[in-house]
């Protein structure tokens, strides 16, 4: 195909997102913590969500996973509000789709095989026959198909993350939430851990949602990222568009600059009359 | 001044009351629940699905089997030291030979059910407040709830349900072996016969002693842990959470206990 023979892009047909934050904001006893976020994810995309340690990140997914409910703004999950959803009703969203934590949260007492089996065996009427079969596929897919028999104390960690991961997408979900993926990880498995992630939504095409502050694994897997600061959206665009982004909070981000518009200290009292008093 | 004092005083009491209902009210929540998923258990009203009966099992084996050495020997000695009180006090009476119904009465109507729900928390409920405590630290329980899984059905009812059933196991055991302690000591200082101290024992001993007893110990193991579930479940704030968790299952488990059984003794004062 040459230059000459790409037509003008037709109008993309309008799509559903499949997340649609709508002006959400959250108070912990009176802090703020998120303010009027907005945010729209499209089926099959990747889209990272990055900031610094306690920038309401962490907490955005949750409200996005239906753990805590937003004081202010409404989520869609599929088109439904989960913010007023019965138990019952979001259960049944829960089945489609799969989250990855932070530290994998495998259920220590199950050996890595029954971890991924658990979810299986609890929604679906499967053969235990079968239910093997699949579970040996999902290792498989993370590469740990040999480690079925042990224990969750037995594995590094990031094997408890792959194995988290093959743990999520056990019912086959439509959507994956990703907690931190790459933190406490050495490069290489957290590399492995980003192919992960996009193959899954090349070959699968699952939605994911990252939220993450490694800026490298950010840049290689996201189709679209946002920026929080503050309980804010500052920045949100391509990978491209954020790397060239002039907004000097996104470049701080980015270079990691230790002072900056993000200030290197916190306190907001003055050093000398604090130390004078 | 003092209005202002008496107002604080009783805003304090105010809040300690409406905490205190509170707990007792999340206890109450997560005892129907399990009672629902128990049903839903044995019913098989979710067709072939486990829903946690595998669990129910390991905890029995966690919670009963493994706390049998510390029960016999506890309650062993228990009943040896009742024995050697009692002989010296009733000695004062002339009536040694009534050793055995005292010991008999005492570890079935109370230090049976009592000393060994009290091994029990020390055993099984600080131990369980620890591991859910630690499940929801390290996300495990959010994990449970993000896959469509209760956790009152996977973790707490299987707890709760082996810790009552095994209580009410190791009760039974456990008044046995008090009354076999009470033989070793009487048999000792006083020189009593086995099959004298059993008619005597037996004789004296009515059904309503060993039921009374056994009704006891079904709800101080629905209390252990349904507070250890509850403390687990409440932790908050990684490792130091999960230590207090672990001592105030304890605390709140044995004054509980103790409480319960006040109220019990009274009942059946009342009633029987």
């Amino acid at each position: 195909m040459t230059e000459t023979e790409v037509k003008p892009a037709p109008a993309e047909p309008k799509r559903e997102p499949v997340i649609r934050v709508e002006n959400v904001g959250m108070d912990f006893s009176g802090r703020t913590v998120l303010d009027s976020v907005g945010m729209d994810v499209y089926p099959g995309e990747t889209v990272v969500v990055m900031g610094g340690s306690g920038c309401g990140k962490s907490t955005l997914l949750r409200i996005m996973i239906g753990s805590y409910q937003p004081t202010r703004g409404r989520v869609l999950l599929f088109g439904q509000d989960i913010t007023h959803l019965s138990d019952k009703e979001m259960d049944k969203l829960r089945l489609r789709f799969g989250i990855l934590f932070q530290s994998g949260a495998l259920y220590n007492s199950m050996t890595v095989g029954e971890n991924v089996a658990l979810p299986m065996h609890e929604h679906t009427d499967l053969d235990d026959s079968i239910i093997d079969i699949m579970v040996k596929m999902k290792l498989e897919l993370v590469g740990l198909r040999d480690f079925g028999d042990l224990m969750p104390a037995q594995v590094s960690g990031g094997m408890k993350k792959r194995v988290g991961l093959a743990r999520a997408i056990a019912l086959d979900p439509e959507i994956i939430f990703y907690d931190e993926p790459s933190a406490g990880l050495d490069p290489i498995v957290a590399g492995v851990i980003d192919m992960l992630i996009m193959d899954l939504s090349k070959k699968l095409g699952v939605t994911s949602v990252v939220v993450t502050h490694d800026m490298n694994s950010a840049f290689k897997i996201a189709d679209r990222m946002f920026m929080l600061y503050q309980g804010r959206v500052v920045a949100q665009g391509t990978a491209q568009e954020i790397r060239n982004s002039a907004d000097p909070v996104v470049q701080q981000f980015i270079t990691g600059a230790p002072d900056g518009p993000i200030p290197l200290r916190m306190s907001k009292t003055d050093f000398g009359k604090d130390l004078i008093g | 001044m003092s209005e202002n004092r008496v107002e604080r005083l009783l805003g304090t009491v105010g809040a300690a009351g409406k905490s205190f209902l509170t707990y007792i009210g999340g206890m109450g929540y997560l005892f129907k629940e399990s009672l629902w998923y128990f049903m839903v258990l044995i019913l098989r009203l979710e067709g072939r699905r486990r829903g946690g009966s595998r669990a129910v099992f390991a905890q029995m084996v966690r919670v009963g089997v493994r706390s049998i050495p510390i029960v016999t020997l506890v309650l062993f000695f228990v009943g040896m030291i009742i024995a050697l009180q009692m002989a010296y006090v009733l000695r004062g009476f002339g009536a040694p030979q009534a050793v055995p119904a005292v010991v008999g009465v005492s570890m079935l109507r109370e230090l049976g059910p009592l000393l060994t729900a009290i091994v029990l928390t020390g055993f099984a409920g600080a131990s369980i407040a620890a591991e859910i405590g630690t499940m929801v630290v390290s996300e495990e329980i959010l994990a449970l709830e993000s896959e469509a899984l209760n956790p009152v059905q996977f973790l707490v009812m299987p707890r709760v349900l082996a810790t009552a059933f095994m209580l009410l196991c190791l009760t039974i055991f456990a008044n046995l072996i008090g009354i076999l302690g009470g033989y070793v000591a009487s048999a000792m200082i006083l020189d009593m016969a086995a099959n004298f101290y059993y008619a005597k024992t037996v004789d004296f001993l009515k059904m309503q002693d060993l039921v009374t007893g056994l009704i006891k110990s079904v709800v101080f193991g629905l209390l252990i842990a349904l507070i250890a579930c509850q403390e687990g479940l409440r932790v908050k704030g990684g490792a130091e959470g999960v230590g207090r968790a672990t001592t105030l299952a304890v605390v709140y488990g044995i004054v509980a206990l103790i409480s319960t059984d006040l109220f019990f003794s009274w009942l059946f004062w009342k009633v029987l």
